[in-house]
């Protein structure tokens, strides 16, 4: 692995006084390698942002370090952070022009003005901005503003790269274009980053890792793929994927020679004995309550499943999705082709082993993917 | 407001005219009367036709004041440059002291903050008068009474309050997130005071400014007490038109009309600052 580009060690955030203010950030320990994006993923108030403002130095860190390019960074205030960011609010300079504020950036850095006049219009060119450059903050769109205060960040030679939901303003069909430029704008140069997002697909497309927060807490630090095929726990479970994994509770218990499923409404999911590895199968039978999660990718109609009953079916162009009651809960799945189900029609359903997630039912942590123990 | 009828329109004329009147009618009967004699003046009835006559402005400018009892020598081009003076430099201690305060207000919210920011404004509602008898005796105490240096400091009482609490609100409105935008760029704390937030707080800056001038240079009780002729501001020093011969109207005129131009001139030249300094919040980031 390359030289760590920013280590976070045990940081707490508290607003107001330590162990009695709001916890907002709790025990946070990270590691990001060089030439690596991060995005920090989670609903509001989940600390991401605290988390972002802490390592620019905008915040005080309550407790733990923070080292960037191996220097231990959160007792120096901004200047000497040597981080870049794009700020939620944009932030420009009021009284100077998109040109000025993106220039205005790259002061610190002593380059000649043909340096400069370059590195603007190559950002400018990546943004498609270029002809809004003249134009005063206060004049132009948000969704412009946003691409200038993120050109103002991109611009930078910084160690470091934060960017505080640097696509939130900006139309759909533009984001996509954009992501794409700025994942390859990054990698080319070798930068680092770190984004705050909402936006899962965002997050997925721009990150090599994603990491899930919420309540303060980091519940999983990993690849997209492992963050939908291994989730760590039942909320990165259900709070990443679109449409959400589905969950049941249910009981477990063993029926000739099968492992049985048990979910309300008197319905069970049967499996082969064989179907899981011995210690899946010890873990499964030394619990009485289990949490399933199946994705609604993964969930198949066929003859001899469960029934339930179609309760929505909506054709979005691409997939269907089909909402449907079960076991006393409702259950989405996706299909690839265009499906003709009445509403209120009988379908029967069954979900294999493989794609099957068991939860612990107190703590929630992640107890099997597919086959395999967590 | 496109479709305004012919009436509509005349009776806003009138309804402007009868303000401008109202407002503007002593201020132009001033003027008049500061280019007439004691005697024109107080003629009865009044009449708006007269010869006008700069007498009383050469006996403001030579300090000579003619009564009918004799000769009086008056100040009044000295208590002028006192009040250009007191104020200015009053406006500038306080800008000085008062700005950089503001911001630390504004922006960092530590223990004891506002109960600081609440005991400076509350020099503003204290009766002048209550402070200023224990006020004059510290001064006379402390050598401070008479001089330019004692007044400056007790105008503070006027000016800091006010710079302090207008100012405070300017830096208030502009988004920290532009300050930090600039921190992070590689800049200090102090270069983004001067280039971003003081330059962004500039129109409020210059309204708050004029305002305590204005504040300042109509002082009169604490000239009154703590300063002798050689000390006194114009506010003082037209009490000198009282005399044993009686009141000299003209006179008095004329030194309004005198005292009153450096505000007015400073007013309508800072008018844009103040237009601007209002309509800050329509182009913040």
């Amino acid at each position: 692995m390359s030289p760590s580009a920013i280590t976070v060690s045990g940081v707490d955030k508290f607003y107001g006084p330590i162990d009695r203010g709001v916890h907002a950030v709790k025990n946070l320990t990270m590691e990001i390698a060089k030439g690596e994006i991060v995005a920090l993923l989670g609903s509001s108030g989940c600390g991401k942002t605290s988390t972002l403002r802490m390592i620019a130095g905008f915040e005080e860190v309550s407790r733990g370090s923070i080292s960037v390019a191996g220097r231990k960074v959160h007792m120096l205030p901004p200047v000497k952070r040597n981080v870049a960011m794009a700020f939620e609010g944009y932030s420009l300079y009021p009284p100077l022009t998109v040109r000025e504020n993106m220039a205005f950036a790259l002061k610190a850095a002593r380059l000649a003005k043909s340096a400069v006049d370059a590195k603007v219009a190559n950002i400018a060119k990546l943004l498609e901005i270029e002809d809004i450059l003249e134009r005063y903050p206060s004049s132009i769109s948000g969704g412009q503003q946003q691409r200038a205060s993120l050109g103002r960040a991109l611009i930078r030679e910084a160690d470091l790269h934060l960017l505080d939901e640097p696509m939130g303003q900006l139309e759909p069909q533009l984001r996509a274009v954009l992501r794409g430029r700025i994942k390859h704008f990054i990698k080319e140069r070798g930068l680092t980053a770190i984004l705050v997002t909402h936006d899962q697909t965002e997050a997925n497309a721009l990150a090599d890792r994603i990491a899930v927060m919420e309540g303060g807490v980091l519940q999983q630090f990993d690849t997209p793929d492992r963050l939908k095929e291994r989730p760590a726990n039942l909320f990165t479970g259900t709070f990443v994927g679109e449409p959400p994994m589905n969950v049941f509770e249910a009981y477990v218990g063993t029926a000739a020679g099968k492992i049985s499923l048990k979910l309300p409404d008197g319905l069970s999911l049967d499996y082969d004995k064989d179907a899981f590895s011995g210690p899946v199968r010890d873990e499964l039978l030394n619990r009485q309550r289990v949490v399933i999660g199946v994705r609604p990718y993964a969930v198949r109609r066929s003859k001899d499943g469960v029934p339930a009953t179609v309760s929505a079916n909506q054709w979005l162009g691409d997939q269907t999705h089909i909402a449907a009651d079960f076991a006393g809960g409702s259950l989405v799945l996706v299909e690839h082709d265009r499906t003709r189900l009445e509403l209120g029609a009988p379908i029967k359903i069954s979900i294999d082993p493989k794609n099957l997630h068991v939860f612990d039912q107190a703590s929630g942590n992640a107890i099997s993917h597919g086959t395999e123990l967590a | 407001m496109e479709h305004t009828s012919l009436l509509e329109r005349i009776l806003r004329g009138i309804a402007l005219a009868l303000v401008v009147i109202f407002f503007m009618f002593p201020i132009v009967w001033i003027l008049m009367m500061s280019f007439q004699t004691n005697e024109t003046i107080l003629r009865i009835p009044p009449q708006l036709v007269f010869e006008p006559t700069l007498a009383n402005y050469t006996a403001l400018i030579t300090g000579k004041l003619m009564t009918a009892a004799g000769t009086l020598d008056i100040a009044f081009m000295r208590n002028l440059w006192n009040s250009v003076f007191l104020s200015v430099t009053s406006v500038a201690v306080a800008l000085l002291l008062g700005v950089p305060a503001a911001y630390a207000f504004a922006r960092h919210k530590f223990r004891g903050s506002e109960d600081i920011a609440f005991t400076l404004l509350s020099f503003r509602f204290a009766p002048a008068l209550l402070v200023l008898l224990p006020l004059t005796l510290y001064f006379q105490k402390l050598g401070l009474a008479n001089t330019y240096i004692g007044l400056i400091w007790v105008y503070q009482l006027i000016c800091l309050p006010l710079i302090l609490w207008i100012v405070r609100g300017y830096f208030e409105d502009i988004p920290a997130d532009i300050e930090y935008a600039y921190r992070i760029a590689g800049h200090s704390w102090f270069a983004t005071f001067r280039k971003i937030a003081l330059p962004l707080a500039g129109p409020g800056i210059a309204a708050a400014g004029l305002l305590a001038f204005i504040f300042a240079w109509n002082n009169f009780v604490f000239a009154l007490v703590l300063a002798s002729a050689d000390k006194q501001p114009v506010t003082v020093g037209a009490l000198a038109f009282i005399t044993s011969s009686g009141i000299q109207y003209g006179q008095i005129s004329a030194a309004i009309v005198l005292s009153i131009t450096p505000t007015l001139a400073l007013a309508l030249y800072a008018q844009r600052y103040l237009v601007e300094g209002l309509s800050l919040g329509a182009v913040k980031g």
